[in-house]
């Protein structure tokens, strides 16, 4: 059968999905650690150094991302063993 | 003004509407109503108790001395939950499919369920967390002081000490109460989790009510407090990168390690899923936590006097204000913080020392072992109450002996890198196989005494354990072993420098050891089934089939998890392998279930020794060794497809042999009852011919003819009460029977039974419960009594006992109630078990028993037709018949 237009061919494409979202859960906390420890490359002291209150908000808003890319993650996310069923499903 | 006993009359009603909620949470789980008690909401606010008071009170003062360093302490939390996949979600499956109870037991169980290894962690656990739970009660003291202070009076150090030993024992109540009402397979606790999850909603309201009140009651709105903030002490981005980097890590690992998250993680988890859940809702939980804590910091250092100490902001900025409501939800809060981290990590260390150290010493005490006599639950319990008490009385101690100072304000994060030293030793438990008992008790004894040395006697205080001289010059003038500057590398942070060489000679410890060490089987059982979790979750077989009998296994069972529980879930194994009864086959799976039973209530070590003792012996198998071999791999996959195909072969084929048996006995049956049945009737009948032919001939005395008139007599009755009961039975078992339902009380029944088997003096004695007894029946009570009048008097004519003795006890399982027949002789061999509901079939002695042998055969078919059962019920010293009776429901349908 030929594909949509628009679509590349590909077979069992919702547990294709699924194993990229679990890669990406598995890089989640990576991003975040890298994201968290970047203001320590701000300069310091209390002449040209970053303030506090910038700080704290960019430490915050990076938390609000995180937590929205965990909860997107998290509802897309089919319990394990549903992925042959997706497959299944998609054929 | 909110004078001081009015703040404890509130502390005292929140604490008793904690009780509640622990209450009825309880009661609605034992009602199998634990539905919303297992939300994935309600696991999130369990995993709260992460923030304690330390974290509640405790933050904002950290703000106000170093900026925003406190945040770590929540950025590695989030993290490692935003990264579940990684590591919790196999700790979450480890830990359900081995039924692990602790953190030591995730060690022990690992490491080819070593006991020294569970006595390790449990060791350094508590030398970690107890000054962490006299850190809680210093700060619930000190949040009274406030309001004392607040009030005009000031505390005697003696008041102080009163509060913290008041609540350290209000805590050890509740949490026995709460903690230890009962020896769950998967040791999870409904009310306490409920009660926790609670505390957690209180404390977040609270700090955000105070957060609220300072930005737009005091700050005038977020953009005049962010001026406020570019304005203050803590205006600039100063932070270390060291510190930053190393606190993340740390609080990331204690969130791992700390005995009372990996309690709410992994053991109170009741299903993986709300890992999902709370992979976002936990960093939201934090991050409301730490929401306002600068705010508050800067606010506080902005209008209090100086010198006030930040620690208490929460509690004294809206004091100073005149907000006495809020300052009490505030109070409320951190009260919560600490009595829910109290709790839980009382629960936690209590498991591990009773299960890791107690029991495996009791048992050692005695020289039979798991087969002793009486219930081993209630030591159980008891060991883990006192532990409870124990481990409050140390915490409370060491409040007393540091003094309830500044001395105690550093121990959180010392209490974190204590514990942080199991996380090598975990993550290679879960990930490398290769990974040994000997390696993992190096690692763990190298990291805890760095700890020690480095981080945790300093902390006592200058020349308080360790003297200035040993400070500045090292032990006996050798310069590389300062405990600050080890190795000779001068001028790290004292908490930097003790993590960084402490985990890193304990992962090096761990893998050299290793590396060179050579595990023994159990161990690479173990390991594989750890590591490889996810791929075969089914469990390990180590053992062999071979001497355990199903008898001795389930006496043992019951005196651990209880007689019901126990006789139903043999009934249920061995209803899966097709059999009827109360004994399964000893298969292997069967023992092993068993053995991860036993481990949910005393800890894997524990059980192991136990059941080894009965299957005599833990032999590990040559295919279990292949099924851990890396190159089989191929074959065990194999093996398991096959496994899977042959296990519903083999069910098949046990229920096919059964009824093969059933059928050949039967027609052996049909044969030898006509031969009996022949034989019952000609030998009366044979008498009857004889004596009647005398009478006939004549020419006897009155008195012979009287004699013999009367054993014609004698012997007619008897046939013709075979010949009844031979119609009875077939009466019921053609199902002609007719059935008259009356209503009754079972007390009543078993009165009438009782004076109608008519027992001699000095016979048997009958042992009964009347208090058990007020079961309403409604069925067919003449024919119920039949039974127990048999029953009664089968032990009466059976029971060998010196001091023969019958027991009749009425309870309640799963199935409905039951009615117990217990006598104390010597029982039934079990090659006779299956036979004796068969007619004819009579143990032993045939004059004595006077009968034709048909009384248990009709008994049987009496309770089928009622719609109940009688069995024979092993295990219980003597003979023992269960009548389970009809439900009233199964008659009515009829």
């Amino acid at each position: 059968m030929a594909p949509p237009p628009g679509q590349p061919l590909f077979l069992a494409r919702a547990g294709y999905r699924q194993r990229r979202l679990r890669d990406a859960l598995r890089l989640l906390p990576v991003f975040g650690a890298i994201l968290w420890m970047l203001p320590l490359l701000w300069p310091k002291g209390s002449d040209e150094g970053y303030s506090n209150g910038n700080a704290l908000i960019y430490i915050f808003a990076v938390w609000v991302l995180l937590i929205g890319a965990a909860l997107l993650m998290s509802r897309r996310l089919r319990p394990e063993g549903a992925i042959e069923e997706a497959e299944d499903a998609d054929r | 003004m909110l004078t001081f006993n009015l703040l404890v009359a509130v502390a005292l009603s929140y604490v008793a509407f904690l009780f509640i909620v622990a209450f009825v949470a309880e009661r609605r789980a034992a009602q199998g109503d634990d539905a919303w008690l297992s939300a994935p909401v309600i696991y999130t606010l369990s995993l709260s108790i992460y923030c304690t008071a330390w974290t509640f009170y405790g933050a904002v003062g950290y703000a106000a001395r170093s900026g925003l360093e406190y945040l770590t302490i929540y950025l590695g939390p989030s993290l490692v939950m935003l990264g579940w996949w990684w590591v919790l979600r196999k700790l979450v499956r480890i830990g359900r499919t081995h039924r692990i109870t602790s953190i030591a037991d995730l060690i022990s169980s690992r490491f080819g369920k070593s006991t020294a290894l569970g006595v390790i962690v449990t060791l350094l656990c508590i030398v970690g967390v107890a000054p962490y739970i006299a850190l809680q009660l210093q700060s619930i003291t000190l949040s009274f002081a406030v309001f004392a202070g607040e009030g005009g009076a000031v505390w005697e150090a003696s008041d102080l000490n009163s509060v913290a030993l008041w609540s350290a024992a209000g805590l050890a109540l509740f949490t026995v109460l709460f903690g230890t009402r009962n020896l769950d397979a998967n040791e999870r606790h409904h009310g306490v989790v409920m009660a926790i999850a609670v505390e957690a909603v209180v404390k977040l309201a609270a700090l955000l009510a105070v957060g609220i009140f300072v930005v737009w009651g005091i700050g005038g709105g977020v953009a005049s407090t962010l001026e406020r903030i570019e304005t203050s002490d803590i205006a600039h981005w100063e932070q270390s990168g060291g510190r930053w980097m190393g606190l993340t890590f740390l609080s990331a690992a204690a969130f791992l390690c700390l005995p009372r998250m990996f309690h709410v993680l992994v053991v109170e988890n009741a299903n993986e899923r709300h890992l999902a859940t709370a992979s976002w809702a936990f960093p939201t939980y934090v991050m409301l936590m730490s929401l306002f804590v600068v705010p508050i910091a800067v606010v506080g250092l902005d209008i209090l006097p100086a010198g006030s100490n930040p620690d208490l902001f929460v509690l004294s900025v809206p004091l100073s204000q005149g907000r006495e409501g809020l300052a009490t939800l505030s109070f409320l809060g951190g009260f919560s913080s600490a009595t829910s981290m109290v709790i839980v990590a009382t629960i936690a260390l209590a498991t591990m020392v009773s299960n890791h150290i107690v029991v495996p010493i009791w048992l050692r005490s005695r020289s039979q072992g798991a087969m002793m006599s009486g219930d081993v639950r209630a030591i159980v319990l008891m060991a883990r109450r006192v532990s409870i008490g124990a481990v409050l009385a140390l915490g409370y101690v060491y409040y007393r002996v540091s003094g309830g100072g500044g001395a105690l304000a550093a121990i959180g994060l010392i209490s974190f890198a204590g514990v942080a030293q199991i996380l090598p030793v975990m993550l290679g438990a879960i990930f490398w196989r290769g990974a040994t008992r000997i390696g993992a008790a190096a690692g763990l004894l190298t990291g805890f005494a760095i700890w020690g040395w480095s981080l945790f006697l300093p902390s006592f205080g200058e020349d308080a354990v360790i003297p200035m001289s040993v400070m500045a010059q090292g032990p006996w003038g050798i310069d590389w072993l300062r405990p600050q500057a080890l190795f000779g590398i001068d001028g790290i942070d004292p908490l930097l420098h003790a993590t960084f060489w402490s985990i890193l000679l304990n992962a090096a410890m761990f893998v050299l050891c290793s590396l060179i060490s050579f595990p023994n089987p159990l161990e690479r059982l173990q390991g594989a089934q750890f590591v490889n979790v996810f791929e075969h979750s089914q469990g390990a077989r180590a053992w062999a089939p071979n001497a355990a009998q199903a008898e001795d296994l389930l006496i043992m069972v019951q005196r651990i998890i209880g007689p019901g529980q126990a006789q139903s879930i043999f009934q249920k194994a061995a209803a899966a392998q097709g059999k009827e009864g109360y004994l399964p086959d000893v298969t292997p799976e069967f023992v092993q279930s068993i053995e991860r039973l036993l481990s949910g209530s005393v800890g894997a070590a524990t059980a192991h020794a136990m059941v080894s003792q009965v299957t005599e012996g833990a032999s590990v198998s040559v295919e279990d060794l292949i099924a851990v071999a890396d190159e089989a791999a191929q074959i065990l996959e194999y093996s398991s497809k096959l496994e899977a195909k042959s296990a519903e072969q083999e069910r098949t084929a046990r229920a096919l042999r059964d009824a093969n048996a059933k059928l050949t006995a039967l027609s052996i049956q049909k044969d030898a009852f006509l031969s009996q049945i022949s034989h019952e009737l000609r030998t009366p009948m044979t008498s009857i011919r004889a004596f009647s032919e005398i009478l006939q001939d004549g020419g006897l005395a009155a008195e012979a003819q009287r004699k013999y008139a009367g054993i014609i007599q004698e012997e007619a009755t008897r046939l013709t009460r075979l010949l009844d009961d031979l119609l009875d039975l077939t009466v019921l078992e053609n199902g002609q029977v007719v059935l008259h339902p009356q209503e009754g009380m079972l007390h009543d029944l078993l009165d009438r039974a009782v004076s109608a088997a008519g027992l001699l003096d000095g016979g048997i004695r009958i042992v009964r419960r009347k208090a058990d007894e007020g079961v309403s029946l409604l069925t067919d009570l003449d024919r119920l009594g039949q039974v127990f009048i048999n029953l009664i008097s089968n032990a009466q004519k059976y029971c060998d006992a010196k001091t023969p003795e019958l027991r009749i006890v009425v309870h309640r399982v799963a199935g409905g109630t039951v009615v117990d027949f217990v006598d104390n002789g010597t029982g039934i061999p079990p090659a006779q078990q299956q036979v004796i509901f068969e007619k004819f079939s009579r143990l032993g002695d045939h004059a004595r028993a006077g009968g034709a042998g048909l009384g248990l055969a009709i008994c049987r078919e009496i309770m089928e037709r009622l719609g109940g059962r009688v069995s024979y019920l092993p295990g219980q010293g003597g003979a023992a018949f269960r009548v389970t009776l009809p439900k009233p429901e199964a008659l009515a349908a009829e």
